[in-house]
């Protein structure tokens, strides 16, 4: 029996589609059976960030209303073994899906996967209620930013009110040199005004703009900062115990004269 | 001269903390954000167990939530204020 893992934040933009892209790849190279769902109706582009945009036919409206069945809906990813994205469809709308439908067709899947990660719109309306209906477990996404901290907290709430239980912190996009001179929100910070678990800490990458560039998710660089933090996640979430990365302030004397004698940045 | 020096060990305040100072008051008032509804239910609640005991102006009774220092000062948390104008006693609350 696999297990439904809703990725949301209320605010757009601060790395929900990355997150569950890098999430869902970085399972499926453990070894493990993952589907990716896209409930962003009308916006999607989960397909754009796996690099899968041309192989859609059908989407996650077409098996709701019976147009196809499910496995001819699903993408199986050629270069990940185990791993399948389900498409939002592009010319609906979020009310296309009821949050009773997305129980049903999570149930489903559950049967075959072991994991299932739903991708949710930004916003509290009719695209959250359905990303999260069929969810085990929640993953929160926020920035060090006091919009994306305080859209943050509405969420968490209304994941308690809607009995998803225990949701569980990312904190992206992280610049430890901004942190160190105080002008970032540290970690501490945000889980002192959030008060829920961490489950990690993904500093900023520019990698994470080159891989969604290209279609490849940045988990698989073994070279990105970013995808270091994704593999560690990865890991979390299957339960292991994995130590918080410890960010180094780029560019530093130390870091620049690794740099000049041709060492690869930790 | 005193003052020089402190405000010379006085560390300047980072705009981090006062990101942090201002996240901590929306969401005080963002998390007690409660219906209408919510507090016409606790209203008449309140109503019903003074009554028991007192005569009140139902009309101008008045209930909100707002925001108050704590005891300590040093931070700004909810609180319910009510304003039950009270007629009279009842016999069975002496």
């Amino acid at each position: 029996m696999g297990e439904v893992i809703v990725i949301t934040s209320g605010k757009g933009g601060v790395g929900k589609t990355t997150t569950t892209a890098n999430l869902g790849t970085g399972m499926a190279l453990q070894g493990k059976k993952v589907v990716l769902i896209d409930t962003d109706i009308g916006l999607r582009n989960l397909d754009v960030v796996m690099g899968l945009e041309n192989r859609i036919v059908y989407d996650i409206v077409d098996v709701i209303e019976g147009t196809c069945r499910l496995k001819q809906a699903l993408i199986k990813d050629k270069r990940y073994d185990g791993l399948y994205l389900l498409p939002a469809a592009q010319t609906r709308d979020k009310n296309s899906i009821t949050p009773q439908q997305m129980v049903t067709l999570c149930e489903e899947l559950k049967k075959e996967y072991d994991y299932i990660v739903v991708d949710c719109p930004a916003g509290i309306e009719q695209g959250f209620k359905n990303a999260i209906a069929g969810a085990d477990r929640a993953l929160v996404i926020t920035t060090p930013e006091v919009s994306a901290v305080r859209d943050a907290d509405r969420i968490i709430g209304l994941l308690e009110a809607n009995e998803v239980r225990n949701p569980q912190l990312i904190v992206n996009r992280v610049r430890q040199d901004m942190v160190k001179r105080g002008d970032m929100m540290s970690i501490e910070d945000i889980i002192d005004i959030l008060a829920i678990g961490l489950i990690g800490v993904v500093p900023d990458d520019e990698n994470i703009i080159i891989s969604t560039n290209r279609g490849e998710p940045a988990v698989n660089d073994n070279k990105s900062l970013a995808g270091q933090a994704y593999r560690n996640i990865t890991r979390r979430i299957f339960g292991e115990d994995v130590p918080l990365m410890v960010l180094s302030t780029p560019d530093g004397l130390f870091s620049k004269m690794k740099k000049l004698l041709g060492f690869k940045p930790a | 001269m005193i003052d020089l020096i402190k405000s010379l060990l006085r560390k300047k305040e980072t705009s981090k903390d006062v990101a942090k100072e201002r996240l901590k008051l929306v969401l005080i008032h963002d998390r007690s954000n409660v219906s209408p509804q919510f507090l016409e239910m606790v209203k008449s609640e309140i109503i019903k167990v003074i009554q028991n005991y007192m005569e009140i102006d139902e009309e101008s009774l008045d209930i909100q939530l707002t925001k108050t220092n704590s005891d300590d000062g040093e931070r700004v948390v909810p609180a319910l204020v009510a304003n039950i104008p009270i007629r009279g006693m009842k016999n069975a609350g002496r």
